[in-house]
């Protein structure tokens, strides 16, 4: 029971991120059993669940934002490429410019909408001058696929926005910095199902550029963009393997259970 | 749609309509109480603004007499040069100026008048004289301040002979209150006549702006490692505790301190601005931490959140996004606090700034008096309404940063 069952036909090679017998605690709660995934470089994986399941929980442990919760403790190792971030030394902050993440409500600055996007780049100093923080701003903002929605407006308010135009700002501010992997935390449960439909296509457009993960509730929107699912339960995850396969055929009762709404 | 007699629905009955206009009642009666609350602080504060600026005028207003000076006559020597030296007024005294004025007045008033002139009034004569040398080869009238005695005897009171003087002499047209700008440039003075607020009110500002320089930082600089950085353990909740406390202590506690510490530190600043501004920090300090602390709290964690993901430093976290966030609540609180401040009286007592300071302090180390004190000290001559208005521009100033800085997320 407590080990997660992997589908077979899974190919894991040249995963962007592993997590090795990751176990989290709050308290003296434990939030998240012993998981172990590979993640991949190409595909979109999503993490499904019912509440409380640990998915979220597990997602935050992949660029460390857990550590902002005092209580919070993470046991096990999760390597990006190869390299444990958990290890002493680690830099936290190069960590989350190569990790970067899309919260559940979106959360832009209150700042102008160019400086939504110009902000990170320009912490890192990724741009050497104006122009250039501009390029990096209008081709993040392209890629979010707000580009035409807001070129005119670029100094209003970021919060001015409507919510899914918020959320596709918090997309572009992220990958402004040029992360590795984007980590998206049920990034449509606060959109209503035009705005969600756009950030989906977003996320197909953006998939083999970068490697995303992300959590939803909904089975759909797991079916929709992504190629490979985990499936989470009381804190343990249950069962990954291919999205198509997860969907037709689960190996577990319980993934059954969940995907044809017996409960969740 | 539901018309079936059979059923009674809970919400058309008797008692449901009954209890409904039970609340709607209640919700007017509330209404009104507000109202009445508003209206009666309007009313009390029109009351109060309204008495302030009749008592408050006569502040600005000084019982002047005029006298015309035919300096040609005079025999006093000086030019540009002589007059622009730091000894000018000296001068013009060793040359006999005092003279010279009072026997102007003597012929214009009569002797009797003349002797109450106040006896400095020909320091204005000089240093009318300095600002222009010219004026030696002119005839010029001045409004020379009245001494205390008339003074009293135009406003109907004092010894009958005053009275009776200042009522003949007004009747001639020779004495006159009139409008006193000087006031707000002049220190204090023995004579009632010639007082100001500049003194007064540059001892607050060098005080203010000591308290300011040392209360805001420290102020936010704590708030923001309680908030952000501090574990919460026995500690920290005892620190809390202890600033908590800090900011009920009665302020003339703050005042034995700064007498037992800081004089104790500088015994040579007695009455100064420096030794002032410590003690009042130290009482806005508490305010500023506690209202900063519920500003700061008060920045929803999405921001952090946000700001972290993309890869902010906690300091960056903090000065980018935390605290222009919390500023206009910091500020409220820094405004609350600094007005308290300006308006103490009691610590300042304790540190020796009730002193007679006739002259407007050069520094933050020269002796000095505020406001507050300064009122106390006239407290039955000179009405508050400066109070009033330093406390209506530090509101306004409040307003202005407030939304300045306020902004929505």
């Amino acid at each position: 029971m407590n080990v997660t069952v992997v589908h077979p036909n899974l190919d894991t090679e040249n995963p962007k991120m592993q997590a090795r017998d990751v176990s989290v605690f709050y308290g003296d709660k434990k939030a998240l059993d012993t998981v172990s995934i590979e993640i991949p470089t190409q595909y979109v994986t999503a993490f499904i669940g019912p509440s409380g399941c640990g998915k979220s929980t597990f997602l935050r442990t992949l660029n460390r934002m857990n550590d902002t919760i005092a209580t919070a403790r993470t046991e096990g190792e999760i390597l990006l490429d190869g390299e444990d971030i958990y290890k002493s030394g680690m830099d936290v902050v190069q960590l989350r410019a190569r990790v970067g993440m899309v919260f559940q409500k979106p959360n832009p600055f209150p700042k102008s909408i160019y400086e939504n996007i110009a902000y990170g780049p320009r912490i890192h100093g990724l741009a050497e001058s104006k122009a250039d923080l501009d390029a990096v701003v209008e081709k993040s903002l392209s890629r979010a696929g707000l580009w035409n929605e807001v070129k005119d407006r670029l100094q209003d308010s970021g919060t001015a926005l409507s919510g899914g135009q918020q959320q596709r700002l918090c997309i572009a501010r992220a990958i402004a910095v040029d992360p590795e992997v984007i980590l998206m935390d049920e990034p449509c449960s606060a959109l209503d199902p035009i705005a969600t439909a756009k950030i989906e296509e977003l996320i197909d457009e953006l998939r083999g550029r970068f490697a995303i993960v992300i959590v939803t509730h909904s089975m759909q929107q797991a079916a929709r963009v992504s190629q490979r699912t985990a499936f989470f339960h009381l804190g343990k995850m249950v069962e990954y393997g291919k999205t198509s396969d997860i969907f037709t055929n689960p190996l577990e009762q319980r993934t059954k259970d969940y995907i044809t709404g017996r409960y969740g | 749609m539901n018309d079936a007699g059979a059923l009674v629905l809970p919400t058309r009955t008797d008692a449901f309509e009954a209890r409904l206009r039970q609340r709607y009642r209640a919700e007017k009666r509330f209404k009104a109480l507000g109202l009445g609350a508003i209206l009666f602080s309007v009313i009390v504060l029109a009351f109060l603004l309204v008495t302030m600026t009749i008592n408050g005028i006569g502040g600005f207003q000084r019982v002047e007499s005029e006298v015309t000076i035919d300096f040609t006559q005079a025999g006093l020597a000086g030019d540009s040069s002589t007059l622009s030296q730091s000894n000018a007024v000296q001068t013009l005294e060793a040359q006999g100026l005092p003279a010279v004025v009072a026997m102007a007045a003597t012929e214009q008033l009569g002797a009797e008048a003349a002797a109450q002139i106040d006896g400095d009034a020909w320091r204005e004569v000089a240093a009318a004289i300095i600002a222009d040398p010219a004026l030696l080869k002119e005839t010029r009238s001045f409004s020379l301040a009245v001494g205390p005695k008339l003074a009293s005897g135009y406003a109907g009171e004092g010894s009958p002979e005053m009275q009776a003087l200042a009522r003949e002499l007004a009747e001639d047209g020779k004495i006159a209150k009139n409008f006193d700008a000087g006031f707000l440039e002049r220190a204090d003075a023995t004579n009632p006549q010639k007082v100001g607020i500049w003194g007064a009110l540059k001892g607050s500002i060098y005080t203010m702006i000591v308290t300011l320089a040392l209360a805001f930082p420290i102020g936010v600089l704590a708030a923001l490692y309680l908030e952000e950085y501090a574990p919460r353990n026995r500690w920290t909740d005892l620190i809390e505790v202890s600033i908590n406390n800090l900011a009920a202590v009665p302020s003339i506690i703050f005042g034995l301190l700064g007498l037992a510490v800081f004089l104790w530190m500088f015994p040579s600043y007695r009455s100064a601005p420096l030794i002032g501004g410590m003690t009042l920090a130290l009482m806005t300090m508490p305010v500023i931490v506690i209202s900063g602390r519920n500003a700061i709290k008060a920045v929803p964690p999405s921001i952090r959140d946000g700001a972290l993901a993309v890869g902010a430093s906690p300091v960056q976290v903090v000065f980018h996004h935390v605290l222009p966030l919390a500023l206009p609540g910091i500020l409220t609180g820094t405004i609350i606090g600094m007005a308290r401040a300006l308006g103490e009286t009691a610590p300042l007592l304790m540190i020796g700034m009730r002193a007679f300071v006739a002259a407007p302090p050069e520094g933050f180390t020269s002796p000095a008096t505020v406001l507050p004190v300064q009122i106390f000290l006239w407290s039955d001559e000179i009405d508050r309404n400066f109070v009033e208005r330093t406390s209506a521009a530090i509101n306004g100033l409040a307003i202005y940063l407030r939304n300045k800085f306020e902004k929505k997320w």
